[in-house]
């Protein structure tokens, strides 16, 4: 503790007069400088010109992160992480605020094309598959993209026809200053700021991310979707998502990440929060395939985060539906907390690890209302040298008579080099609860390979059909453009895994 | 056109096969009959290129094809189809998916346009109404559930689509009712013609009423012991093996 205080003294001696000009235009990036300390929370608050509450929170936050230590108990090993050694703040050199897409930095476009993220507005394709089709073609479906480039956002379409419908869709940082006391009400309702170690960093400097507001009755009018991305280097990314849907609203949240070959480790490290009141429901799905280094486990990115949902009223639903692909380390427990009366937590996983990547994920499913009801699905798959672990937490508090969870934990191994690991804690405190745990471990079996292959399929696309087949139950949860991509992914992540 | 010329095989070490010969001609069906343990079964893994089977000695060729220095996936595409004895199930994997990927990779393989969704549907119903299986039969999970002999169908229609040039059957008719061996009879005798040759593994006399073969031939200690016309299969129907293994001996 000493010496982090003294490399904080060191750092804010050796920074502090230059911090109202600190910033360093590189390549077109404004950098903060490297390091974290007060008057970097404080220049944060200030170029994104927040209220004075939101600042004293992030204070809070700081000192509450001060006090805490690095959590070890998850079953992935990584260096120290140098926090010092990161800029906490990068922004576009050009002004945030575009009126149209012509006036974005056209090398960030183009960036966005070879990324094959759809920025522009469009109506998804209506796919005709046949009788085999897993996912039903939903017609004319629109996708409002949110994207984020580094800190800002400096893009958002169909703002209009969401602001019919009354839905708010925008960066938090506007959220902040256009809608101040939705954000102050909810903010941190559901993760407190010094929840865990990840999350009150990402509480102290968060710099942006999206924020969602469905009104009473409403049924969004389209998918939601933002793309995270990360650029700049060695610039640590702490997204701060908030989605509220009201009562009988929905609202269906996509989230997908890609980033850059880098050499170093990038952390990020974010905080979503949702809240659903009675009859709402909010799906939330997530394609994750940040970098996860190289073949020999170089490089890659650090995935910490909170994700939580809070089921406030009776019969809310909150689902998570995410596919991990990506990132050297992930370390994420999308949670529900059932506080309502038969309210629904559902979580679908497939995590994939290769490589040297290693992922410790899963889920926890607080049961506080009656009759609440959970449902977990996850699939895991290890290749290479990669360790992947299922951590899963169900707890029945005694008010929950009538409570119900069903848990079913797959893994599946390629090659004989990687493994598996399911960690499950139950806990019930109602007699009345019922909690089902089923968990299966299998490898890809050489007569499923060879049958495949008598049948003309190459190994690779072999190993592609089985892996996707076993995580069907959870790609079919995914909305329709998203399954698509998710199954390429699958494939381009288990690339040369066997062989 | 299929020649084998003394083909010797072993598994773990444990030779199976001791000196195969045997051609099959362009057009001409012919059965493999024999007791269990004989090394058919290893016959049709090698064919097909099971990888935990080892070549020891011995050359096969098909097409002018150098069969046993091909991918299964390479054998596949030239035209080798193998019925297996225990179809192998794919959980999650649907039947029309499996099937449309497989005869996509092997129409690419041999530079052939792919078919999309709705080409295949419609080749795929035609062929299960030809062969009176039920429509979700495509819909279904590869194997997964279904009954022995709704395996072996699925492993008939499979044929049916791929239209391969050689067809090993191995003991497809094994676990079928009369019904059902009708209808896999069917789905080779469609199939015959002047492009395409079956090998066909059997115990039964009895396929072999509905499937007539042009050659029938008698392996046991991993040899061919005898060759003969329709007829050598009825009198193995009552005679059994035993005078031609002692005769071998």
């Amino acid at each position: 503790m000493a010496a982090v205080t003294e490399t904080l003294d060191t750092v804010q001696s050796v920074t502090q007069s230059g911090y109202k000009w600190g910033f360093v235009t590189d390549i077109a990036m404004d950098l903060a400088p490297k390091g974290l300390n007060e008057d970097i929370i404080r220049l944060i608050s200030d170029r994104k010109q927040e209220p004075a509450w939101l600042l004293e929170w992030r204070l809070k936050a700081y000192a509450a992160w001060q006090q805490m230590t690095e959590p070890h108990w998850a079953k992935v090993e990584h260096p120290q992480i140098d926090l010092q050694g990161l800029h906490y703040y990068a922004a576009p050199s050009k002004k945030p605020g575009y009126k149209s897409l012509d006036d974005v930095d056209p090398e960030l476009l183009r960036t966005y094309e070879k990324l094959g993220i759809p920025l522009k507005e469009r109506a998804v394709l209506a796919g005709v598959e046949g009788a085999d089709n897993e996912f039903d073609p939903d017609q004319g479906r629109q996708v409002a993209v949110d994207a984020v480039f580094d800190s800002v956002s400096v893009a958002t379409t169909f703002r209009e026809t969401l602001s019919k419908a009354g839905v708010i869709f925008c960066p938090i940082s506007e959220a902040i200053r256009e809608h101040p006391d939705l954000v102050r009400k909810y903010l941190s309702s559901v993760v407190p700021v010094s929840d865990n170690y990840y999350a009150a960093l990402n509480s102290a400097v968060f710099t942006d991310g999206s924020f969602v507001y469905v009104p009473k009755g409403v049924r969004c009018p389209m998918e939601l979707s933002t793309y995270f991305r990360i650029n700049a280097r060695n610039t640590g990314q702490f997204e701060r998502t908030l989605i509220i849907a009201e009562a009988g609203s929905y609202v269906s949240y996509l989230e997908g990440c890609t980033a850059p070959m880098r050499d170093e480790n990038q952390l990020h490290a974010a905080v979503v929060e949702l809240i659903a009141f009675d009859d709402a429901q909010i799906k939330y799905s997530t394609v994750q395939n940040w970098y996860p280094g190289d073949a020999e486990g170089r490089g890659g990115i650090y995935n910490f985060v909170t994700k939580r949902g809070a089921c406030r009223g009776r019969r809310s639903k909150i689902s998570w539906t995410q596919v991990e692909t990506g990132s050297a380390i992930t370390w994420k427990y999308p949670s529900c907390i059932l506080e309502g009366d038969d309210s629904v937590g559902e979580f679908y996983s497939v995590a994939v690890t290769n490589n040297h990547q290693q992922a410790d994920t899963g889920t926890k499913m607080l049961h506080i209302g009656k009759n609440s009801r959970s449902t977990i699905v996850s699939k895991g798959i290890s290749a290479g040298k990669s360790n992947n672990t299922y951590r899963g937490l169900v707890r029945v508090l005694p008010r929950a008579s009538g409570a119900r969870n069903h848990t079913q934990c797959d893994s599946l191994l390629i090659g004989d080099q990687c493994g598996a690991h399911t960690v499950p804690y139950i806990e019930s405190r109602n007699p009345s609860a019922k909690v089902e745990h089923e968990a299966t471990t299998s490898k890809i079996a050489d007569d499923q390979l060879f049958y495949c292959r008598q049948r003309g399929l190459s190994e690779e696309d072999a190993v592609n059909l089985i892996v996707n087949g076993f995580c069907k139950d959870v790609l079919k949860e995914l909305p329709m453009e998203f399954a698509v991509e998710a199954q390429k992914l699958l494939a381009v992540s288990l690339e040369g895994s066997v062989g | 056109m299929l020649q084998i010329s003394g083909l010797a095989a072993a598994i773990d070490g444990k030779p199976i096969l001791r000196g195969v010969d045997l051609t099959v001609p362009s057009g001409e069906v012919h059965a493999i009959m024999g007791p269990n343990g004989s090394g058919k079964s290893t016959l049709a893994y090698v064919l097909a290129g099971r990888a935990d089977y080892a070549v020891t000695a011995g050359s096969v060729t098909f097409d002018g094809h150098d069969l046993l220095t091909m991918e299964p996936e390479q054998r596949a595409a030239a035209g080798v189809f193998l019925a297996f004895q225990a179809p192998i199930e794919l959980p999650g994997v649907g039947n029309a998916n499996f099937l449309r990927t497989a005869l996509n990779a092997q129409r690419r393989a041999r530079g052939e346009t792919e078919l999309d969704a709705v080409q295949f549907l419609k080749l795929a119903r035609a062929e299960t109404k030809r062969l009176q299986m039920p429509d979700d039969m495509l819909k279904r999970n590869v194997n997964v559930g279904f009954s022995g002999g709704e395996k072996k169908r699925n492993e008939v229609l499979q044929m049916a689509l791929l239209r391969p040039k050689l067809a090993i059957l191995d003991e497809t008719d094994s676990g079928l009712d009369i019904d059902a061996l009708r209808i896999v009879a069917n789905g080779v005798n469609d199939l015959r013609g002047p492009a395409f040759s079956a090998l066909v593994i059997t115990h039964h006399q009895r396929l072999l009423d509905y499937l007539v073969p042009t050659r029938v031939h008698v392996l046991a200690g991993g040899r061919i012991l005898r060759s003969g016309g329709p007829e050598l299969a009825h009198e193995l129907e009552e005679r059994g093996y035993a005078d031609i293994v002692a005769e071998a001996a």
